[in-house]
């Protein structure tokens, strides 16, 4: 505000500093109410950390930080723990994260550099309307085409193959951590091909040229300056599809097959933080119960808040000279 | 819990229009009877002119609304606890409507129907202890079935509910094993299985998976033309689920009905008695101060357990044997 008024002097007459009068130009009255606006922001995080907080208060003073460590969930006896849940978010979303990065990024490179205008347009303009179909059609998806073909084709054939890795043993049921990872990787990687695109359109050209220039051919000049210059963009498209990644309910609900026990084998049923409070909360009765759904969402809320410090600390350390500055 | 977070903030806002725009009585809780409560309401609302709103958002949450006094009654599929009870200001009363029961429905390669299970069989196969179809114990039940040695894939509820409720109590009823090591709960910690959110959910993954094995509500069982197995209750008789046998299964248990009607009638006597059957409950307050209320409710329960039993089969729910009518007519005068 000060600079606002510091900014303009003349628009107020010294010693004519009344509200009234100075509200009568209209930068103040913008001013104002954009302010509101942008602390509404501010508003609702705290209330949602505060509800969340209070919520939860009764589970954390039973459970204490064991919460995060115990692998019991039984509503019955009121002994309540997070691991299987974090547990499944995590393992899901890391490998949804695998699969859709280098299909996304690649896609991005293909359509910023090397696709021809119209060709790069249509498919753009695909993968933004991929990005916005609802969560529940891409379960509905899941369940008819991917979860038969998991326990027909893939989940034997990665059985038979990699059958000595404790990731891919025991029973194969269609649905569990990795059918739901894939379910996610395919909701995820339109995300990370608009966001790296845009951030790859917006290096500028001169630095294209000068690759060019200097004898670098197409490809070298996208893979070592290019691509270098626009990580910063192509990074942040990797954690936003992370967030969203570890954020999905309805879709994995449908397929991670519910299981509130931990199973090393990525083919066996789970269940995730989402998925949990999406199943469980209208019905959660007593102290412990819903409080424990809501420390649960807490938890996640501070996965992801952790997720997002990361992502800062990873840009800080790798921007150096050549790249884009944050 | 006192602070109501998610339905108990929005709802108050969804019926506070609803209230002040006329006299209309608002209800809330089981969806496993919804759809007869809807169809009761719009018919008792062109007989008496009387509006009743209900949400079927789930047992625990009508029970948590009628606690916070946010609606006039509420409903559920098991009776509230004495703690429960005493939670709420003016003490509720349990008014039995129709009956329900819990099925299994199966999906067993060369077996498309006439499975007979007994309960210990059933105990068994969701502890995780019985893994296979050709197993002897199920066997011994199946004369004459060619069981296949496929392995069982256990289909259970990913979501709180009613039906678990009733399953994990019969459970807890035919099987000490169980008992201790699950209990019974809208929501357990199942020892093993795969979950499915609501009685499609469940359906969906037995028939799409071999070997599965899977419970479901009766009427969503009728109306899915699903198979689902023969029994065996209490006195050793294998029995089709079927009004008739739900029925029975009420009528048996109505000398060992108390005054208060809160009864768990899973695995209950009688030889036509299908044993995973329960009653689900209207939560009426025992005094209702509004006498335009008061008369509307009052008259609603007296015309439901007349005339609003006739829909119950039609519409797939067992009604209620005619003692227990008698019993709750009584219950009906006490209401202040």
């Amino acid at each position: 505000m000060a600079s606002t008024a510091a900014a303009q002097p003349g628009l107020t007459k010294p010693g004519n500093n009344s509200l009234a009068r100075r509200l009568r130009g209209g930068d103040e009255v913008a001013w104002l109410i954009t302010l509101l606006f942008a602390t509404s922001v501010l508003a609702v995080t705290a209330l949602l950390i505060g509800e969340l907080w209070l919520g939860s208060a009764a589970s954390r003073e039973k459970f204490g930080f064991a919460f995060l460590s115990s692998t019991m969930w039984n509503p019955v006896t009121d002994e309540f723990g997070a691991y299987p849940f974090l547990y499944g978010t995590v393992v899901t979303s890391v490998v949804a994260l695998v699969i859709s990065v280098p299909i996304g990024v690649g896609a991005a490179i293909y359509l910023s550099e090397l696709a021809g205008g119209k060709w790069s347009d249509a498919l753009t303009f695909l993968v933004e309307l991929l990005a916005s179909v609802p969560s529940v059609i891409y379960g509905l998806l899941a369940i008819f085409t991917i979860v038969p073909m998991m326990r027909e084709f893939i989940g034997p054939a990665l059985k038979s193959s990699f059958g000595f890795l404790p990731l891919f043993q025991g029973p194969v049921y269609g649905v569990g951590y990795l059918t739901a990872s894939l379910v996610l990787a395919i909701m995820i990687f339109p995300y990370i091909i608009s966001v790296s695109r845009e951030a790859l359109m917006s290096v500028p050209r001169e630095q294209r040229e000068a690759a060019l220039a200097l004898g670098a051919t197409k490809w070298e000049s996208t893979w070592q300056i290019v691509v270098p210059y626009a990580r910063l963009g192509i990074i942040g498209s990797i954690f936003l599809a992370f967030a969203r990644a570890l954020g999905e309910t309805m879709a994995v609900t449908m397929v991670i097959g519910n299981d509130n026990n931990i199973h090393t084998s990525l083919l066996s049923p789970g269940n995730t933080i989402p998925a949990i409070l999406a199943s469980e909360f209208n019905e959660a009765s007593g102290t412990y119960h819903p409080a424990a759904l809501i420390e649960l969402a807490f938890v996640l809320f501070m996965l992801t808040l952790i997720l997002n410090g990361c992502a800062r600390l990873l840009i800080l350390v790798t921007t150096s000279k050549g790249s884009a500055r944050a | 819990m006192k602070r109501p977070i998610l339905a108990g903030a929005l709802l108050p806002l969804l019926f506070a229009g609803a209230a002040a725009a006329a006299d209309t009585i608002n209800a809330a809780g089981a969806s496993f009877p919804a759809p007869i409560y809807q169809k009761w309401f719009e018919e008792y609302k062109a007989k008496a002119g009387v509006a009743i709103n209900y949400q079927g958002n789930g047992s625990s949450a009508g029970i948590k609304l009628l606690t916070d006094g946010t609606v006039d009654f509420a409903a559920s599929d098991v009776p509230m606890t004495d703690e429960q009870i005493k939670a709420v200001k003016i003490k509720p009363l349990h008014f039995p409507t129709v009956l329900g029961a819990v099925v299994l429905t199966y999906n067993i390669p060369g077996v498309a129907a006439g499975l007979k299970l007994s309960g210990d069989t059933i105990a068994n196969i969701y502890l995780g202890t019985t893994t296979r179809w050709n197993d002897p114990k199920i066997a011994a039940d199946n004369a004459g079935v060619k069981l296949p040695a496929t392995d069982i894939v256990v289909v259970h509820r990913s979501d709180g509910s009613g039906t678990s409720g009733i399953f994990t109590d019969y459970l807890s009823k035919v099987s000490p094993v169980w008992q201790k090591k699950v209990g019974a709960g809208n929501s357990v910690q199942w020892p093993a299985g795969l979950g499915g959110a609501q009685n499609a959910g469940v359906a969906g993954l037995v028939k799409q998976t071999p070997g599965a094995i899977g419970y479901v509500e009766l009427i969503y069982a009728l109306q899915n033309k699903m198979s689902f197995a023969d029994v065996k209750n209490a006195n050793g008789k294998f029995v089709t689920p079927g009004f008739d046998s739900v029925t029975a299964a009420a009528a048996a248990m109505t000398k060992e009905i108390p005054d208060d009607f809160r009864v768990s009638i899973a695995n209950g006597p009688g030889d036509k008695t299908y044993p995973i059957s329960s009653f689900t409950w209207l939560l009426i307050p025992s005094q209702i101060a509004d006498a335009n209320k008061k008369k509307a409710i009052t008259g609603f329960l007296t015309w439901m357990l007349a005339d609003g039993q006739k829909d119950a089969q039609g519409l797939s729910y067992a009604p209620l044997p005619a003692a227990v009518v008698a019993k709750e007519k009584k219950q009906i005068a006490t209401i202040k």
